[in-house]
């Protein structure tokens, strides 16, 4: 019988397939020979608030940082969503699933010449799991499951776990968990949002602020022959204007991030067969996030009333010709297999395609909580895309129920910091998942005191538990269901809910070999096995 | 007993001021016409909720990128939204940020311009020594600092820090211009007798000066309102002015406009008219009052 989690890694996989993860042409242009040499350029749309991958959910910092660091193990991009070593060269996971070893490449320095052992893997997942104060730890609900890290030579690392957790290897894969030096961290636990001191491919140059980051290759890199590349530049461009002019004259080679369908049509347009255009569903979605510290929005039928006063169905389909936003869906993936289908999902509040009739409720719940005039500011991203065009449909679906609110559009950095210290009223939020299982892609609507990634700010026992419950259920069905009932209280609570799942389109030059297209933009950028064949 | 009904037209405005407007009219044909364009803006921005056939804002996926016809004049946006709409609204933005921008920045300038010929010495010297430095950088590069260092400040949907970003550089262009006409006025007889009697600087500057620089002052305010519509169109265009969704010229040629122009050109078409239009009229009323008030050049 086949076990849940080869069952939904089939279907999973099966998903990314089916969505144009793979094409011809980008297997036969990666099955040539790579060549060594030459320096990849390629366009960042946001600047990274700092270097520190445990800290934060943005892709900022992983096209940033991650050419400089390794990861225990890493997603096989070929065979998504299965993992492959990395700084780790082989893994056992003992039979009762309680005990992950790993065993580590042999003579793997950092970048300042000092060795890396499992003492640092060691101090890496201690402060992922169980981050010192000060220090945030975005996605430490997913490591809860850790009782102890036991280090039994330099080479050996084993992680053992309280109960099982069907999809912890992965978690050992998360792009975000970059493997930082025990001494930097006894130094001052805060040093990599400042420092860079990885094993990675590639070894830091220079970040200057407002134009780039540049790498140059580790001649001492673990993996013999790789990287191919001799360096990297990563150049700022928040202005889509800029970095499609950009990339039609040259300047850059790549966006891994996306663009959107009519900057696609451009370029293709534009440069015929010399762009390579890769698409896919997209593990990310934009939520509406309610401050629920701040009132009235401590009100849940105000909540309530906002996220029925959205039309999501014809949202998708205006802002799918548009923008970057594309599918309808829950809290998975729409088309995931444990997502909730589409006739449950309208049944839910904010879901319903009778419109009309959503927003007259919308009206009366407003009435009833005393604030039929509710004004309020949008705390909203610089990023145009699809930041702009959400905040825009947003201000419309609004002002329908007599809402005024105005958008306000801030940069990466001050937007972070403003939903993770709460200083907004409602937010234009996202769920960036590295992948599609639930354990990961719940883990954001946990109570803040156990999720930070939580930038509604709520407590709610009954969430914490269903996702507990959700995480030890064995039985697909009954895990479905499970995820379904967390999916219903949340959304009957509405701290914060999906507005839309975006659509990946990936536009690289011809010339750029090596990179893999996945369902996630923080997947695959270590840049190690990228080459440019020019 | 003989009721004679007053001429209420006459009466209206006054028979001096009723004669000074004919002449200009007379005068200054392209002059009046911008000011009729000035006057038809203003109306459709103060009234524009009567004006505008759609809401500005209102999203219609249906129509996305229609083409101008009976419907939508000017065509629609990536959105959906009416252009005609949006920009009716849109001159609503640019009178406030243009007209509050060079009235803070002019007048500013003037009263340091004047101040600067009033005490002369060293305070003449700073004055204009600090008018130097600022005058060194071109209008949109200071606006640019300002607004990047400052960030943004929003009542209602007007940037506070814009229109002072606007204004900063507006002020040494006027005060270098209003100090040379009031150098001439301080001179004046009238301007000793009011020292000689023991008034205040402040009441000097103001009651005496003031009145005599008043052309040179109103010609620069109305020039530069078109150079503030054009600067709050450029930062605007490059993501520092007024955001999304707020209807706006220079907005509207950014954003998604840069995206669809080659399917849809009315999007960066009516809005580029619109911004072109309204630097024209302004410029053209500015130099038209110039030749008007300045008896150098009636010849």
């Amino acid at each position: 019988m086949e076990t849940r989690r080869t069952a939904l890694t089939k279907m999973a996989g099966a998903l990314a397939l089916g969505v144009g993860g793979l094409n011809l042409e980008t297997m036969r242009a990666n099955a040539q020979s790579p060549k060594k040499g030459g320096t990849l350029t390629y366009a960042i749309s946001a600047e990274t608030p700092h270097y520190d991958g445990h800290g934060s959910d943005t892709f900022a910092t992983i096209h940033f940082a991650s050419p400089f660091y390794s990861t225990l193990l890493k997603f096989d991009l070929a065979n998504y969503p299965n993992v492959k070593p990395d700084l780790a060269e082989s893994y056992t996971v003992s039979p009762d699933k309680l005990t992950y070893a790993f065993k580590l490449h042999r003579g793997v320095k950092f970048h300042d010449g000092t060795p890396c052992t499992s003492a640092d893997v060691k101090a890496t997942y201690d402060r992922l799991r169980n981050p010192p104060k000060g220090v945030v730890s975005t996605r430490k609900a997913t490591f809860a499951d850790i009782v102890s890290i036991e280090t039994p030579d330099p080479l050996t690392i084993v992680f053992k776990l309280k109960a099982v957790n069907a999809a912890m290897i992965q978690h050992f894969g998360s792009p975000w968990n970059y493997i930082y030096s025990a001494k930097d961290l006894e130094k001052d636990p805060n040093w990599p949002k400042t420092h860079i001191n990885g094993t990675g491919a590639f070894v830091f140059v220079e970040h200057v602020k407002g134009s780039h980051v540049a790498g140059k290759r580790n001649e001492n890199y673990f993996k013999k022959g790789l990287p191919y590349m001799d360096g990297f530049k990563g150049v700022f461009m928040l202005q889509a204007a800029t970095m499609l002019n950009a990339f039609q004259g040259g300047q850059v080679q790549a966006e891994f991030r996306s663009v959107s369908e009519p900057e696609k049509a451009r370029l293709m347009q534009t440069m015929g067969d010399k762009v390579r255009i890769q698409e896919s569903s997209w593990t990310l979605n934009l939520l509406v996030c309610f401050n629920v510290e701040k009132k009235p929005f401590d009100d849940v039928r105000v909540r309530r009333a906002l996220v029925m006063a959205i039309d999501r169905w014809g949202g998708s389909q205006g802002l799918g010709k548009i923008s970057t936003l594309r599918s309808v869906g829950g809290v998975l993936r729409p088309g995931y297999p444990l997502a909730t289908p589409e006739a449950e999902l309208v049944k839910l509040p904010g879901f319903s395609k009778d419109i009309a009739k959503s927003r007259a409720e919308a009206k009366k719940l407003l009435a009833e909580a005393g604030v039929p005039n509710l004004k309020f500011t949008l705390h909203n991203r610089t990023i145009a895309q699809p930041y702009t065009p959400a905040g825009v449909f947003l201000v419309d679906q609004w002002r329908q129920i007599g809402v005024t609110v105005e958008n306000k559009q801030y940069e990466t950095a001050p937007y972070l910091a403003g939903l993770n210290s709460g200083n907004y009223e409602v937010a234009i939020d996202f769920s960036n998942l590295f992948m599609d299982d639930p354990s990961l892609a719940l883990s954001k609507y946990l109570s803040i005191d156990r999720s930070p990634d939580n930038r509604s700010r709520s407590k709610d026992p009954e969430l914490d538990k269903l996702y507990d419950q959700s995480l030890r259920e064995l039985d697909p069905k009954k895990r479905q269901a499970l995820i379904q009932a967390f999916e219903k209280r949340l959304f009957e609570q509405a701290y914060q809910q999906p507005l839309l799942w975006w659509y990946r389109i990936v536009a690289t030059h011809k010339t750029v070999m090596g990179w893999q297209m996945s369902p996630s933009h923080t997947l695959g950028q270590d840049l190690t096995e990228v080459w440019l064949n020019t | 007993m003989t009721v004679t009904t007053p001429d209420v037209a006459a009466a209206g405005v006054p028979p001096r001021l009723r004669g000074r407007v004919m002449e200009f009219v007379h005068q200054q044909p392209l002059g009046t016409i911008s000011f009729f364009i000035i006057c038809m803006m203003m109306i459709a921005g103060v009234f524009a909720e009567l004006v505008a056939p759609y809401d500005p804002l209102a999203i219609d996926f249906a129509s996305i990128l229609g083409p101008p016809s009976w419907q939508h004049w000017c065509g629609t946006d990536a959105y959906g939204r009416d252009i005609c709409s949006r920009l009716i609204y849109g001159s609503r933005t640019a009178l406030v940020i243009g007209f509050t921008s060079s009235f803070v920045g002019s007048s500013i300038g003037a009263i340091l311009g004047i101040a600067s010929a009033y005490f002369g010495g060293r305070i003449d010297s700073w004055i204009q020594r600090i008018m130097d430095v600022l005058l060194a950088f071109p209008i949109i590069v200071l606006a640019l600092v300002v607004v990047a260092a400052f960030g943004k400040l929003l009542l209602g949907e007007i940037d506070l820090n814009l229109i002072v970003a606007i204004a900063i550089p507006i002020i040494p262009r006027v005060a270098r211009v209003v100090r040379a006409a009031a150098m001439s006025v301080r001179v004046m007889p009238y301007v000793d007798a009011a020292r000689a009697a023991g008034y205040s600087h402040a009441r000097i500057i103001f009651r005496h000066m003031a009145p005599n620089v008043v052309a040179p002052y109103l010609i620069m305010l109305t020039a530069f309102i078109a150079q503030a519509i054009l600067a709050e169109a450029s930062l605007s265009f490059l993501g520092l002015g007024v955001q999304e969704p707020t209807a706006a010229w220079g907005l509207m040629l950014s954003g998604n406009a840069s995206d669809f122009y080659r399917q849809a050109p009315w999007m960066i078409l009516f809005p580029g008219v619109a911004i072109s239009v309204a630097v024209y009229a302004f410029n053209l009323f500015g130099d038209s009052l110039r030749d008007f008030l300045d008896p150098r050049f009636k010849v």
